[in-house]
């Protein structure tokens, strides 16, 4: 390829293309009569549909033609003055963000797809709202900036905010005294519990741009802030992305947001909003401070490892089949902050492919439980029993997906959980040791699962009529069910794609460390 | 320099108080059927008012009358703002005002007196100077709150904010008497060298804080914040918008000039006061708005909230700090202007209302109008990439700079607070069905207004907050 092609606005383009199709969306809803909503819905399905796949072929053509996995360091890198005074557009990737970005692109064509009938109230706006937080999202993985990075990071709560209380499940709970839409608690706990931990991440943002002039993502994973002031940025920046990922004990936004959200919600919350926690750790957390990510590795340890086996307990006592994939998805991130605060290769690169692998099983899970509630309308797991009777296709495909969440060696979710294990062992045996038994207690409720709603006698009437599997839900499980296997069958290309970045953060990390030492 | 120069430089100021004199006669000679003609003519001046400012005067800083009245870049930034934030509100008004029927020709020319008090606080280099500009302003400004004078919650507003008003300016007035008793002076360089070379600055302190007290009254910082939802409620809203929007950006500015021009020296006397003050305003504006069903007295508990954003600024005292409260002040009254013109839509076919609940569903009767409020509330709340967030981000930053870092991290949870019940409003915008539609026709000037600051709360990160922040750190760098 030619220099000038390759030099283009490549990441500005995948970032903001899916801003183009909202617009036309906006567009024909302003120009369409109040008599014409079908018209409206069905278009504003094919726009986001075309516009998702074209970003999505982009960011395929552009990984294959101008990303170059051997170089370590920031590639397709833009720069373009902004606000001044060292704020400036920065984009550019490196392992451990490009295939985040194209974890994206390859999700959203799915989430519209997987909405394709079962969202039919107000189909323009939500497909606004899920293009709007594809461009926040990729935002978040390009930015070089950590002003640019901060206002993708937030930005995205607002269209989530909306997709969950405006097309989330019904149903009301008892808060406060009160009967309150269940959907609206969901959307408000998940809005300001973000909020209140990026807000400390911005006041943290701000005193380091106030020590080196400069909020450039490179300059300052270089710039070494005093040892005292490290703990301090560490604990605002881990406020932040604890929530995000989501940590224990600050997990509990989660199992509300997943149930209540609409199917597509769920994939994208588990699939792309919680990785934007582990790639913060991996991005601000390890080589700005690394001494404080040295000195609260304990606590990232403790925390990581009552989450996995209080979480899978959790999940056990889950009636609700999305809450029960939402505690295990907590589980299964334990695992990724693990991994990252180890300080080994296995660890880092093994959590970085957990985060990758976690997003494809969880997000297909997610689709699997969206495919029962579109039969049937409700997620309770007493509902079901003898599906596999009934739906043959779709127990395969289902019992895929909870084997590689379980960890079944062959399919992604091994490798995700051996990695950062044997990167944690190095460091912590106890703390391996312990998270270990998480694999189990995964097992066992993901058998549960499995069992009470596809075997035993198909007890429930209202499913002697269910239909199997169509054609969109295989073609949408299928592809993910591909890509399970492959990472799973062969994860070395995709671990050496990480391995730049990694090398990177980890020659930061112990530099520092040794200079520490001294 | 002799009279004539002190002529030109003031020109604006001049020219202002004589037009809304000659305003004044004309609507008497004519009466109440041209008062449509004098808003227009009152706009026509305030226009040639913003050229005369921006292009006459001087680009260095010139102190006329005594040291009085000073020209700069700051008042020049300031008077720039507050004739287009007076121009929006007096074109926003127009529709209303006759709906109401409370069209008169006094309006007009008490908003040119007001802007006018407003152009002097800006300027004023001078204790006297201040005093001058603020009562001119605050009387203009009770006359208009009670400008109903038939509905019983509009008089009730302006005779509440008269008599607390008054008592306010009472206690500034004391303040400055004592500032001048221990400095022996009323202009703020003079205060300043007073202040350095005193060895006992006791007294000093005492008149300053009455003296703050009474500014802190003006911008309805917590705790002279008991006025400011009574008076929004009471008042007719275009005048409320013009209330929250242009004379709190004009106290503001006339708060960190007064802090940062006559009592550099006593900064670590000052700071914790107004820090105390910001903290306390964020914490009442979050919490009390919460339990608001009235759109109006959430606006002004929200603008209580911003003030206290905005003191964090003044309360770093340092260049960015001014230069923080200038940015947000900025954007906080685009904003304000925005959400006002929003309110002024809520109308239905028996009249105006003001109930949160009557935004429920708006988004699916009215889209452009719930954008438009979704817009402006996340803008409200600070959430990037919003306009309102910039404001947020460089007035943290000053604080951070200037080692309030407490301050900081309790107005980020303060945030919090409030975001709640600015995404309430949006709760019922997106997740309520929808009720009774509103009417569609309220004059082009309020779509327009709550258009354009729509667009600026969505765009205005590309555009406009690299040259705002350009200005105001111009305007910043005279006071120091």
């Amino acid at each position: 390829m030619t220099e000038s092609l390759s030099e283009q606005h490549w990441l500005s383009l995948i970032t903001f293309l899916p801003l183009i199709g909202a617009l036309l969306i906006i567009i024909n809803r302003m120009l369409a009569r109040a008599d014409e909503e079908e018209n409206v819905a069905r278009r504003s399905r094919w726009v986001a549909m075309f516009t998702t796949l074209v970003t999505f072929a982009v960011s395929i053509g552009v990984y294959y033609l101008f990303y170059d996995p051997e170089i370590i360091g920031f590639q397709l890198v833009e720069e373009m003055p902004w606000i001044g005074n060292g704020i400036s557009y920065k984009v550019g990737v490196d392992g451990a963000s490009i295939l985040f970005v194209l974890l994206t692109t390859f999700f959203l064509p799915i989430c519209i797809l997987a909405s394709w009938f079962s969202v039919n109230k107000r189909v323009a706006d939500y497909m606004i709202a899920f293009l709007l937080l594809e461009t926040f999202m990729i935002g978040v993985f390009v930015a070089l900036d950590l002003v640019l990075f901060y206002v993708f990071f937030e930005a995205s709560l607002i269209p989530m905010f909306i997709i969950i209380g405006v097309w989330g499940s019904p149903g009301t709970k008892q808060f406060l005294g009160r009967e309150i839409s269940a959907r609206v608690y969901a959307a408000f706990k998940f809005f300001l519990y973000t909020l209140i931990g990026s807000l400390l991440l911005l006041v943290a943002l701000l005193w380091m741009y106030g020590q080196a002039g400069t909020t450039d993502i490179v300059a300052l994973q270089t710039y070494q802030f005093p040892a005292g002031a490290q703990k301090w940025l560490w604990l605002a920046f881990f406020a932040s992305f604890a929530v995000k990922v989501p940590m224990w004990p600050v997990h509990t936004w989660l199992p509300d947001a997943h149930v209540q959200a609409p199917t597509a919600g769920s994939v994208i919350l588990a699939a792309i909003l919680l990785k934007m926690g582990g790639y913060g750790f991996f991005r601000f957390s390890l080589p700005m401070f690394p001494l404080a990510s040295a000195e609260f590795m304990p606590l990232v340890y403790t925390l990581s490892v009552i989450g996995i086996i209080y979480t899978s307990l959790v999940a056990f006592a889950q009636e609700d089949m999305k809450k029960l994939i939402a505690y295990s998805s907590v589980a299964h991130m334990g695992f990724v902050t693990l991994g990252l605060f180890s300080g080994t290769e296995q660890g880092m690169e093994g959590a970085l492919f957990q985060m990758l692998s976690h997003g494809f099983i969880s997000g297909a899970l997610f689709l699997c439980v969206g495919v029962l509630y579109d039969r049937t309308h409700t997620r309770e797991i007493a509902f079901y029993g003898g599906l596999v009777t009934k739906m043959k296709m779709f127990a395969f495909l289902f019992l895929v997906f909870t084997m590689a969440n379980i960890g079944l060696p062959g399919l992604s979710g091994f490798v995700g959980e051996i990695l950062p294990l044997i990167g944690t062992f190095e460091v912590n045996s106890w703390a391996a040791i312990l998270a270990t038994t998480g694999v189990i207690l995964s097992a066992g409720y993901g058998l549960r699962l499995y069992r009470e709603v596809m075997f035993g006698k198909l007890t429930n009437d209202k499913l002697a009529t269910i239909r199997d599997v169509d054609k969109r839900e295989i073609f949408m499980l299928g592809i993910l069910l591909l890509m399970t296997l492959y990472l799973g069958v062969n994860p070395s290309p995709t671990l050496a794609v990480f391995s730049p970045a990694v090398d990177s953060v980890l020659e930061i990390y112990h530099t520092a460390l040794a200079a520490a030492a001294l | 320099m002799n009279l004539l120069d002190y002529i030109n430089l003031s020109f604006p100021e001049i020219f202002i108080a004589l037009a809304a004199m000659a305003l004044l006669i004309l609507g008497v000679l004519i009466g109440n059927k041209a008062s449509r003609e004098i808003s227009l003519g009152a706009v026509g001046i305030l226009v040639i008012a913003i050229f005369l400012t921006s292009f006459g005067g001087s680009a260095q800083r010139v102190a006329i009358f005594d040291g009085a009245f000073s020209i700069d870049s700051f008042a020049v930034f300031a008077k720039v703002v507050i004739y287009l934030g007076a121009i929006v509100a007096i074109l926003m008004s127009d529709r209303f005002m006759v709906r109401e029927k409370i069209m008169r020709f006094e309006y007009p020319a008490l908003i040119l007196l007001a802007v006018l008090g407003m152009s002097i606080m800006v300027s004023a280099t001078d204790l006297i100077a201040v005093y001058m500009g603020i009562e001119l302003q605050s009387l203009s400004l009770y006359i208009l709150a009670a400008f109903n004078r038939d509905s019983r919650r509009s008089t009730e507003a302006g005779m509440k904010y008269f008599v607390l008003g008054a008592l306010s300016s009472g206690l500034l007035l004391y303040g400055a008497s004592l500032i001048y008793g221990f400095t022996g002076a009323t202009g703020f360089a003079a205060i300043a060298e007073g202040a350095a070379n005193s060895t006992n600055i006791i007294g000093l302190i005492f008149g300053l804080v009455f003296f703050v007290s009474g500014l802190a009254f003006k911008v309805s910082a917590v705790p002279f914040h008991m006025w400011t939802p009574d008076v929004y409620e009471g008042a007719p809203t275009p005048i409320t918008a013009f209330f929250a929007a242009v004379p709190k950006f004009a106290g503001m500015l006339l708060f960190a000039r007064v802090m940062v021009e006559a009592f550099p020296s006593v900064l670590d006397q000052w700071q914790g006061v107004i820090a105390i003050m910001a903290a306390a305003s964020m914490a009442v504006g979050a919490f009390a708005a919460i339990a608001q069903t009235n759109i109006k007295r959430l606006m002004a508990y929200s603008s209580i909230g911003h003030v206290g954003f905005a003191l964090m600024g003044i309360a770093a005292g340092t260049a960015d700090g001014v230069q923080s409260v200038l940015i947000y002040m900025s954007i906080y009254m685009i904003m304000t202007l925005g959400t006002f013109a929003l309110i002024l839509s809520m109308r239905r076919s028996e009249g105006m209302t003001e109930n949160i609940a009557d935004l429920a569903g708006l988004i699916q009767t009215r889209p452009g109008l719930g954008i438009m409020f979704t817009v402006l509330f996340f803008s409200l709340a600070g959430i990037p990439p919003l306009l309102g967030f910039w404001g947020k981000f460089y007035v943290f930053f000053a604080a951070v700079e200037a080692g309030l870092l407490w301050l900081a991290i309790f107005g980020a949870v303060m945030s919090v607070v409030s975001a709640y019940y600015y995404l309430k409003v949006v709760y019922f915008i997106w997740f309520k069905e929808p009720s009774t539609e509103f009417e569609v026709n309220n004059g082009a000037a309020v779509s327009v207004t709550a258009w354009g600051s729509t667009l600026a709360m969505v765009f205005g990160f590309v555009v406009a907050i690299g040259p705002l922040r350009v200005a105001a750190e111009k305007a910043a760098s005279v006071l120091f």
